[in-house]
């Protein structure tokens, strides 16, 4: 590494109790892909916040092509040469693609904007880039593909040198993320540097040229692609040896749910789906591509505009999630924050929402609190969720202890079918884990389990079967050991979803 | 700057802060007496007088604030499940008009009926006011703070035609006001000769009321889980539209209520200055209150107090009654952001 | 005269003119502050204070335009008080906003009856005349109706051409419009997002506050209590109406206002037979409805009346 471009020393930087950046040091030289890999919460995006300005560490400082970064300030950042592709984009939806561009790259007190030299230099810029791109489209319009281009193209229009991505291909299908490590290589191959940030293993030994290891806030290893394997770089992340979860076989039982060729005004296009008890329906495909609309419908959300869903035997086109809760359906939802909790309210208040209306707890419409505080201790004990008491407000739990809340309040059902969205969402390896061993204990007892999720090595591990959900339309499931990666990647790109779509790619 | 959650603000935090807030508030209105030329502490002492320095001012303070425990827990109620009613002075104003309607005569009952039954149309009067700007925010998404705001423009001059029109005194000398309501229909005061009537226990049993359904009852419950997250809520079974509209019937009823209060206890008749803006003072009642019922009693009276005090004290000194006006206002602003810093803090950096 | 020939009289689309003369400042106002992120529900209040402060000017002997000055930056001074509490500390845009009109509505009826303890009619002062566009006021009807306006009238629709070109045209623009969409991305190009925020809402309340003093330095000649009489929160509606467009904004508060100028003559034809309080209630009634019509389709800021604070999601 003879140009080193940025250089990070000895970064630390602490939350309340929680030390999230650990005396970080480390560097990258021009025309390196460098991989930051780590499980969820072990620091990677705090520490990419402190680069970019947002965040100010307590310790430590930042050199970018040999000057010293001051701290605190995004536009030092931006001047310096540094871009960022954010996990969550950071663009309006309402504006043009060349708005979202031109944002902060003029002085704010200008009486006028320079557009059409601002589209000239975009259109240069894309062409140069292979990064085809319509400036005068809203974001709205775009695919998430598109979204991204937009992002990369913002840092390079404001002569980016060092490219930092979060998690970027947390949207992508396979196929799309092998196109964005091109684009990476054409930049490199121009000089730029980049920082790439992933929990994902196989995308980082593909793309990267050295990888650095974070884990509980600490830079634990740093290797040569080259000379490393994915067994090793599991276990650096976890810092133990990582056992798969055991899947029993076991026969299945009789059909619990029967989508039939349901069309939502939400997203799903005739999208047929048979569960049975006692199996794991792992559901895969690219974020956006239904899935919502699937959790909406079985969670009593939304209603079919044609088509009939049958839970049980029963019709239940018309169920609401109060009707769920009664049938006892087990719903883990997507975002635990905006649908799961409450976060203003209490433990007790929380766990209650779905139960509430039984007779157990309200008597002619009074509501018995000595038992629904026993009921929330029972739950915090049963599903080791740590929290101070069953009055505490629900914002100070962690993410894991708010999705244990989540599992314990709706597994206290005794379910005999689990909607489980992205379980293991943002959690880290113990939380993971945990989730995990709870799914398949239902399934143990019979129950019917669909998970969700854009995680396919999650699906890979757990599910019996594997369905793919693509622009609406489901796939017909296989066992998993008749599918292979390259497969399903091929399905949630739209490969035999019929004629015409296959081109999706 | 940013601001950080404060993981448990300790009691003595919880109360000072919004001690400093009331303490700056009579600083800012000290600063605006000096202004009239008049000593800021003899001022607040004849306001003080005039609130509380009497047996007659304790009284007045009181039967000041019994439309104002209405309003305030119309707010409250309202406020706790994030419907934004601003149009409590729209409420009351029908409830006094059902007062009116059915108890002028139309229903010659005794009291022990007639005074139920007009509780129940004034009631239902105030919750159908604001039903429509519910309804109109759960089935179509309009903004129910302007779609109230205007209702109490409509109302009013609704009022002001029912008043030249309809329910016109024919013996009124032509002024626009209603008939007095019959002997049955008023409430009768607290102590022989004073103007105390039965509707400040009225206000005190309601505010009981709204007490245990917000702590005891699942529609209280409800009403809380609806006002944090609606979407957690419904994605736990809650029938959230369902429940803004209950919100809505509860809310406008209590301020359907107030109305009722001052016509059949206080003035008799209907007048356009019935209310002196106690459908706006209602919201700071409950900001001061943190929205809670009972602390709507004693927001209620300390407001009543304030504008009771500086009505007497300016009759005094040379000092605008509106002094009281400007405390209240400046009252609610200090207080939101007193509750602010007791469950945050500022960093800074 | 009948219903039919009120329409084609100069003298009503001239009235017209005038009566949405306020209205345009005030929504340009709104507009603006809800463009950046930010719900001002002190604009009631705000065009109080401005009312009084370009009067007061006035009344002491300053010149017209020096009260226009003074109702802007009495104006912007509550502007500021309702950002502070809104965009840094992240309080409810609703409440904060009813208090802010409570508190700026009573701090003037205060400071009013302080300066003028007993005064039986309210003081005059002399008001903008009309001031006729040389050449163009000549026009037959077209003359009378836009030409033959005060010079507010026409700061107000210099306004709404400013407001358009500074959100559309400009990069100060582009950073208001995205703080209102996602602050997030403008925090990512390096721009404080809070200061932007304060910016426009203070922007915004020296519009509302010329607009208030519309009402006493060209409409009317004193100040009066209540005068301003629900403009504001008609505004907050035409700012919907206008689906957050300056030029839509500017076109409904035209048409609410020619509304308005029908009505009042309509009124003196048909008084008799209706009460004049339904003419009244109707532009209330009118805002109403305007606000469910336009539900269905209004594009509003997605970032309206959402705190940002930095670092959190």
């Amino acid at each position: 590494m003879t140009d080193t471009v940025l250089h990070l020393d000895r970064i630390s930087k602490r939350f309340g109790a929680l030390l999230a950046n650990d005396a970080i040091s480390f560097a990258v030289g021009r025309g390196e892909i460098v991989a930051l890999l780590g499980e969820n919460g072990a620091g990677k995006t705090t520490l990419m916040n402190i680069l970019f300005g947002h965040y100010v560490a307590d310790d430590g400082s930042i050199s970018v092509f040999g000057k010293p970064l001051p701290a605190g300030q995004p536009h030092a950042a931006i001047a310096a040469g540094v871009g960022m592709v954010h996990q969550h984009f950071t663009l309006a939806d309402n504006l043009t693609v060349l708005d979202n561009i031109m944002l902060g790259t003029e002085k704010l007190w200008r009486p006028a904007a320079r557009k059409a030299q601002a589209r000239q230099r975009l259109t240069r810029l894309a062409q140069d880039f292979g990064l085809a791109i319509e400036p005068d489209r809203t974001v709205a319009a775009l695919s998430v593909g598109e979204r991204q281009r937009v992002e990369i193209l913002k840092a390079l229009y404001r002569e980016a040198r060092i490219l930092i991505l979060d998690e970027p291909t947390a949207v992508l299908t396979p196929q799309e993320s092998q196109s964005l490590f091109a684009t990476l290589k054409k930049l490199t191959a121009q000089g730029l540097s980049i920082i790439f940030i992933s929990h994902k293993l196989n995308e980082v030994l593909s793309v990267s040229d050295r990888i650095l290891v974070l884990r509980a806030g600490k830079l634990v290893a740093e290797r040569k692609t080259r000379e490393t394997n994915r067994q090793e770089l599991a276990e650096l992340m976890v810092g133990r040896p990582i056992a798969e979860p055991k899947v029993e076989p076991q026969p299945c039982g009789e059909v619990h749910i029967e989508i039939r060729s349901v069309t939502t005004s939400d997203g799903l296009d005739q999208a047929s789906l048979t569960l049975h008890g006692g199996e794991i329906m792992g559901l895969a495909g690219v974020s956006g591509n239904g899935q919502t609309a699937l959790a909406n419908l079985l969670s009593g959300l939304s209603r079919q505009a044609s088509g009939s869903l049958h839970i049980f035997g029963q019709d239940a086109g018309n169920w609401t999630p109060d009707r769920m809760t009664i049938e006892r359906i087990a719903r883990i939802p997507e975002d635990r924050h905006a649908e799961g909790l409450i976060a203003d309210m209490s433990v007790t208040e929380n766990v209650i929402a779905e139960l509430y209306r039984d007779p157990s707890l309200n008597r002619h419409g009074f509501l018995d609190w000595g038992k629904a505080h026993e009921f929330a201790k029972a739950i915090i004990k049963r599903f080791e969720v740590k929290c101070p008491s069953p009055q505490a407000r629900v914002r100070l739990l962690s993410g894991g202890n708010m999705q244990k809340l989540i599992l314990g309040r709706t597994l206290s059902l005794d379910p005999r079918f689990i909607l489980a969205c992205q379980p293991a969402r943002g959690l880290d390896i113990g939380a993971v884990t945990y989730v995990h061993q709870r799914l398949l204990a239902a399934r143990k007892a019979q129950a019917s389990v669909l998970l969700i999720s854009d995680d396919l090595d999650e699906i890979l591990a757990l599910a019996d079967r594997i369905a793919v959900i693509y622009r609406g339309r489901i796939s017909a499931p296989e066992p998993r050991k008749a599918v292979t990666i390259k497969e399903l990647g091929l399905k949630m790109a739209g490969h035999g979803f019929g004629e015409g779509e296959a081109h999706a790619a | 700057m940013r601001l950080e959650p404060r993981e448990a603000p300790s009691l003595a935090l919880t109360l000072a802060y919004p001690t400093l807030a009331i303490l700056a508030v009579f600083v800012f209105a000290g600063i605006l007496v000096s202004f009239s030329g008049a000593n800021p502490f003899s001022v607040f002492t004849l306001v003080l007088k005039g609130a509380a320095g009497s047996q007659f001012a304790l009284f007045e303070t009181l039967t000041r604030a019994t439309p104002l425990i209405f309003t305030g827990l119309a707010a409250a109620v309202a406020f706790r499940a994030k419907l934004w009613n601003i149009g409590a002075e729209a409420q009351l104003y029908m409830g006094a008009v059902a007062t009116v309607v059915f108890g002028t005569g139309l229903l010659p009952l005794p009291a022990p009926l007639l005074i139920p039954i007009l509780m129940i149309v004034a009631a239902i009067a105030g919750a159908l006011t604001l039903l429509g700007p519910a309804f109109l925010k759960v089935r179509f998404g309009v903004d129910e703070v302007v779609t109230t705001l205007l209702l109490n423009f409509i109302i009013v001059l609704f009022v002001s035609l029912l008043l030249e029109g309809p329910l016109k005194d024919p013996m009124g000398l032509g002024w626009p006001q209603t008939k007095k309501v019959i002997a049955e229909a008023q409430l009768p005061k607290l102590i022989q000769g004073k103007r105390l009537h039965a509707g400040f226990i009225l206000a005190l049993i309601a505010a009981f009321a709204v007490w245990i359904i917000n702590a005891r009852m699942a529609l209280g419950y409800e009403m809380k889980a609806v006002g944090f997250n609606p979407r957690a809520a419904r994605f736990a079974g809650m029938k959230v539209d369902r429940i803004m509209l209950k919100t809505a019937l509860l809310s406008g009823g209590l301020a359907g209520l107030a109305g009722l209060s001052e016509v059949a206890g206080l003035k008799g008749n209907l007048t356009l200055d019935l209310s002196p803006g106690f459908g706006y003072a209602g919201i700071v009642v409950a900001m001061l209150a943190l929205l809670h019922p009972l602390g709507v009693v004693a927001a209620a009276i300390f407001v009543a107090g304030i504008f009771v005090g500086a009505d007497a004290m300016s009759r005094q000194a040379q000092v605008p009654s509106y002094i009281a006006q400007v405390m209240v206002a400046a009252a609610l602003l200090a207080m939101v952001t007193a509750l602010m810093f007791t469950r945050y803090r500022i960093r800074w950096k | 005269m009948d219903a039919l020939d009120i329409l084609f009289s100069a003298s009503l689309w001239a009235a017209a003119i005038r009566i949405a003369s306020p209205l345009i400042f005030a929504t340009l106002g709104e507009l603006i502050s809800e463009r950046a992120g930010v719900l001002n529900l002190g604009i009631e209040g705000i065009m109080t204070v401005g009312a009084f402060a370009g009067w007061f000017t006035v009344y002491q002997g300053g010149d017209l335009w020096l009260g226009v000055v003074a109702a802007a930056l009495a104006g912007s001074a509550f502007g500021l008080l309702h950002a502070m509490l809104v965009v840094p500390l992240g309080l409810s845009q609703h409440v904060t906003g009813i208090g802010i009109t409570l508190f700026a509505a009573s701090l003037t009826y205060y400071t009013y009856r302080l300066a003028f303890p007993e005064v039986t009619s309210p003081p005059k002062i002399e008001p903008f005349a009309p001031w006729p566009v040389p050449v163009l006021s000549d026009i037959p009807f077209l003359g009378e109706a836009l030409f033959r306006q005060t010079p507010l009238t026409y700061l107000a629709f210099i306004a709404a051409g400013l407001v358009g070109w500074f959100l559309y045209r400009t990069p100060a623009g582009l950073a208001v419009r995205t703080a209102g969409e996602n602050p997030a991305a403008v925090e990512a190009q390096g721009i404080d997002v809070t200061r932007v925020r304060i910016m426009a809402v203070v922007a915004g309340s020296a519009l509302m506050g010329i607009g208030g003093a519309f009402l006493t330095l060209s409409a009317f000649n004193s100040f009066y209590f209540e005068m301003v009489n629900g403009r504001g929160w008609i505004a907050i509606a035409l700012v919907v109406f206008g689906s957050w467009r300056p030029g839509k904004a500017l076109l409904g508060a035209l048409l609410f206002a020619a509304f308005d100028a029908y009505q009042l003559r309509l009124q003196q034809l048909a008084g008799i037979f209706v009460p004049y309080q339904i003419f009244l209630m109707l532009p209330y009634a009118l805002s109403i409805l305007a606000l469910i019509l336009m539900s269905r389709r209004a594009s509003y800021p997605r970032a309206l009346m959402i705190p940002y604070r930095k670092g959190e999601r």
